[in-house]
């Protein structure tokens, strides 16, 4: 990890049960940073949650809400978590099944706010 | 033919990922072997969700098992991915004619007689339901009959899925795949309906979910909450063709938001069971 956002991706990985976590462009779904365990791919990963949030963002403007802080997508297998950033960025977060989100959700929001 | 089942379930079972699970299953179908049709046709599906020929098969093995509702939602799948799939003209216009709709059955019947012109039982069949040789002469209608959008009137004609539910008109809003408005609305912090504007995007949304949740192999997804300025929002999808948004003060405990989506969510399967 050679990017400035190195240790904080680093930070939130430690945490039980994180796939991988990574930084990425809003507006194109590109990967600005990673830090993904073995065998996971980064690119479909950040084209899926820049997709994602952009139409969950279309859905909060289109109902006077705004834009979002957060979002989670549960599946039976995991989840995928999104903070939104300023800078166009997104920070982004693949969990496992059973990971306790309470603690990975304020960690990605306080990261989220230090995004640039 | 039962060398060839033998034959086609050795060959499925050193490699289950090939198509052959599509021969092997038509096999047993045609042996009326339908249980064992209907299970490896669905593990073929599972493997291959986005094939036409899967989801045709499948529906022919439910039409055997007089499973007539969910053959012809597969045999609609296959005409989303593939409109000119001759097998799935043929199964709907069947299944119209049974269900004594000919309009829509001369419809598909007719597609599928373009497609196979030299099927002389399905021009027959075309004469048959249209009562004669001369429906040749008429013209092919540019679009079925408006079916969806009747169906869409009579369910919306049912009256609300979220009635007796708090936030019924203002919280909770349900739509199809299309993103029409099934029942329940929303208003935004300030009060303006904002139903219409919001039904137009949540299909798309709740697609992309599902989207994303498939390719990051994150399992069938339950549900994609949201914070934003003041408000959760929780999507949910109550059956695999709608889509439910849920709203609730951002100050209330997640839990509850949750909770209140899920009540919500089992009343629209509840509702929609009934006006289907």
């Amino acid at each position: 990890m050679t990017t400035p956002y190195g240790a904080m991706l680093d930070s939130l990985t430690r945490l039980r049960g994180i796939r991988g976590v990574l930084v990425v462009s809003m507006e194109d779904g590109l990967v600005v940073a990673e830090s993904l365990m073995a065998g996971m791919k980064g690119s479909p990963i950040a084209a899926l949650s820049a997709t994602l949030a952009t139409r969950v963002a279309e859905l909060t403007g289109s109902s006077g809400h705004g834009l979002p802080r957060f979002l989670h997508l549960q599946g039976g297998d995991g989840a995928l978590l999104v903070a939104p950033a300023a800078s166009d960025l997104l920070l982004v977060a693949v969990a496992g099944r059973d990971v306790p989100l309470g603690l990975l959700r304020l960690e990605m929001l306080r990261m989220a706010e230090r995004l640039t | 033919m039962t060398e060839d089942i033998r034959a086609l379930s050795a060959q499925y079972a050193a490699d289950p990922s090939s198509l052959v699970f599509l021969r092997l299953a038509e096999a047993l179908r045609r042996r009326r072997q339908l249980d064992a049709a209907l299970k490896i046709a669905l593990q073929g599906l599972s493997r291959y969700p986005h094939l036409p020929e899967a989801h045709d098969l499948y529906a022919r093995i439910l039409t055997d098992k007089h499973d007539y509702a969910n053959a012809f939602d597969e045999w609609d799948t296959v005409l989303r991915l593939s409109p000119d799939h001759l097998g799935a003209h043929k199964g709907i216009g069947f299944l119209y004619y049974r269900a004594g709709e000919p309009d829509h059955a001369l419809y598909h019947l007719r597609l599928a007689a373009e497609l196979d012109p030299g099927d002389a039982g399905l021009r027959a069949a075309v004469e048959r339901v249209a009562g004669g040789e001369e429906i040749w002469e008429a013209p092919m209608p540019e679009a079925p009959p408006e079916r969806e959008e009747e169906a869409r009137a009579v369910t919306v004609a049912a009256g609300d899925p979220f009635a007796g539910l708090e936030g019924a008109e203002e919280r909770l809003l349900l739509v199809d795949q299309d993103g029409f408005r099934l029942g329940g609305g929303l208003l935004s912090s300030d009060g303006v309906d904002v139903s219409e504007a919001a039904a137009a995007v949540l299909a798309g949304t709740a697609r992309e979910a599902t989207r994303a949740a498939r390719m990051l192999e994150l399992g069938e997804w339950g549900h994609l909450t949201v914070e934003a300025a003041g408000v959760g929002v929780c999507l949910l999808r109550p059956t695999p063709d709608t889509s439910l948004l849920c709203t609730m003060d951002a100050g209330l405990p997640a839990g509850q938001l949750s909770f209140f989506a899920e009540r919500a969510a089992k009343a629209a399967r509840a509702w929609l069971e009934r006006v289907r």
